[in-house]
């Protein structure tokens, strides 16, 4: 018994006093850390991604907590975030707008030429110091996936035919590739858009058709199918404004080159009711020439036809015109494909 | 004090008997904060300082507390103890006192605190200088405390250089990562095994 007794009061004892002595140094010297930045710090995504502008999420709760950064401003955790923090902190919060990531260029091994073959480092900034990389278009992409590693959340991938695409569900919008790409053509648009232009080429169209089937030869049929004016041409490339009213339905569906990505596969078509009286003011506005009818007879549209851009909606005096129908994304379809492989 | 076993224990626990590469103590941050140079070097510097702490208040708990109540086979237990509140108290000093050097080390030391490596060099010291024959005293604990930390950033360092190379070399997918560090590290071992043909007895 007795040999037990030393070592047990010894390391008890120890034990007793650092933990007496370690309570009282944290009441004296723990200075007052804000019971707010743990809870915030719980409901953010924890990536650490710097989207926000902080070192890290731990970074950007401090600055929450302190009042000098917006309780939105996580992109990643998007409302569901902004709207935790705001009741963390007793104050109501304006989400940022959810965006998302899109290349600007599809064309891959099919479609766009190589001046010569890269055998370097496999890094899209080292391919751009070896002679400005190998493809033949100054601004494609390089397929060497500097993006895919840079993406904390696995949502880029390069696909078969050698370009980065971004998965539309996994993107959180944080922007790491748009920062990381040497090549400047990622770019974050608002998530509600399911249209972009996929290809950021300067060049003159002529030039454009000798290396790429997919470039764009600036030939502005795009502007020309945008009476909004969301379509402007800015250094032989139409630039999207994303900010005006405009869904660029009828923009992507006009591009000859097909350079425009929908992640849309369907989208609603427009039907009209009972109440048409023939008026004929949405055959003259129709792009697609879907709308047929006798001058005040019910017209009816071609279902075929019909891209579903609704601009007869706006037009119809009588209000007859509405779409029907769901959206399948084009993505999710891509998806279960992969599944099922 | 004899400075020619200062300079022994120096060169032998950075080299000679180099924690990582020639003991293999502390492997979890040597693969887990090798990845970048800088995260690197602000591990080693956190496990210099952990280190020389640890060596400096376990040789004191050690001669003046176990030794003369003759409980040495609780060393192991004790130092853990010693060390792990030792480093919540140096955390809490920082973060109040020295703010940036907290968050340069801060986010290292929960990490380190109860490290394999910390606590070998606690043990070690506790047992016999191999180059004095006798026990180690108090300076000569400090002195290879600190070296240890260095031996140990010195090898982290060579690895996070390494990888950050490896990272753009063309790997075989099945060993990208770990497994290709898992190999450069066994490389490292046997280049460090030169240095055991080091002898200072004459």
């Amino acid at each position: 018994m007795e040999p037990l007794v030393v070592p047990i009061a010894f390391l008890g004892g120890i034990g007793f006093i650092f933990g007496l002595g370690l309570a009282a140094a944290s009441k004296k010297l723990g200075s007052a850390v804000d019971p707010r930045v743990e809870k915030i710090l719980g409901v953010l995504p924890g990536a650490n991604c710097g989207a926000c502008g902080y070192a890290g999420c731990s970074g950007f709760a401090k600055a929450v907590a302190a009042g000098t950064a917006d309780a939105g401003g996580c992109v990643p955790g998007g409302a569901k975030a902004a709207h935790d923090i705001a009741d963390i902190l007793g104050i109501s919060a304006a989400a940022k707008e959810p965006m998302m990531a899109v290349v600007h260029c599809k064309g891959g091994k099919k479609e766009a030429k190589e001046r010569a073959i890269y055998e370097g480092i496999a890094d899209c900034h080292a391919a751009v110091l070896t002679g400005n990389a190998s493809k033949t278009c100054a601004d494609g992409c390089l397929g060497l996936g500097t993006c895919v590693r840079a993406c904390p959340f696995d949502a880029l991938e390069i696909n078969e035919n050698g370009v980065a695409v971004v998965n539309a569900d996994t993107c959180t919008g944080c922007g790491k590739c748009v920062a990381a790409c040497p090549r400047k053509i990622i770019e974050l648009i608002p998530r509600v858009h399911k249209i972009f232009i996929a290809c950021n080429n300067h060049d003159r169209g002529g030039r454009v058709k000798q290396y790429c089937t997919v470039g764009c030869t600036a030939c502005t049929l795009c502007v020309k199918a945008t009476p909004s004016g969301a379509i402007a041409m800015e250094n032989n490339i139409p630039r999207l404004d994303y900010a005006r009213k405009e869904n660029f339905i009828t923009a992507a569906y006009k591009c000859p080159q097909k350079c425009f990505v929908d992640l849309v596969k369907a989208r609603p078509k427009a039907n009209i009711d009972t109440t048409c009286n023939g008026c004929g003011e949405c055959v003259a506005v129709c792009p697609v020439d879907a709308i047929r009818g006798e001058k005040d007879q019910r017209h009816i549209i071609d279902k075929e036809k019909c891209i579903g851009c609704g601009v007869c909606l706006d037009t119809c005096p009588l209000h007859a015109i509405a779409l029907w129908g769901g959206l399948a994304y084009a993505h999710q379809d891509d998806r279960t494909r992969r599944v099922r492989r | 004090m004899d400075f020619g076993i200062l300079v022994q224990i120096c060169i032998g626990s950075i080299f000679i008997n180099n924690f990582i590469l020639s003991r293999y103590l502390g492997f979890c941050p040597f693969f887990g904060v090798s990845k970048k140079l800088s995260n690197a070097f602000g591990m080693g510097m956190a496990v210099i300082f952990v280190m020389a702490l640890a060596a400096t208040f376990t040789w004191i708990f050690n001669n003046y507390a176990l030794k003369p109540q003759h409980l040495e086979y609780l060393q192991t237990i004790v130092f853990i103890l010693v060390i792990a509140a030792l480093v919540q108290l140096v955390e809490m000093v920082m973060l109040k006192f020295t703010p940036a050097l907290y968050e340069a080390l801060g986010i290292y030391l929960p990490l380190i605190t109860t490290n394999c490596a910390i606590l070998g060099a606690a043990l070690i010291n506790a047992g016999q200088n191999p180059y004095s024959g006798k026990d180690y005293t108090f300076v000569e604990a400090l002195v290879n405390g600190v070296s240890s930390g260095l031996g140990f950033t010195l090898a982290l360092l060579l690895m996070a250089g390494i990888r950050e190379r490896l990272d753009l070399a063309d790997i075989p997918r099945p060993l990208k990562g770990l497994p290709i560090a898992f190999i450069s590290a066994g490389l490292m071992a046997i280049a460090f095994l030169g240095f055991s043909g080091l002898s200072f007895t004459k």
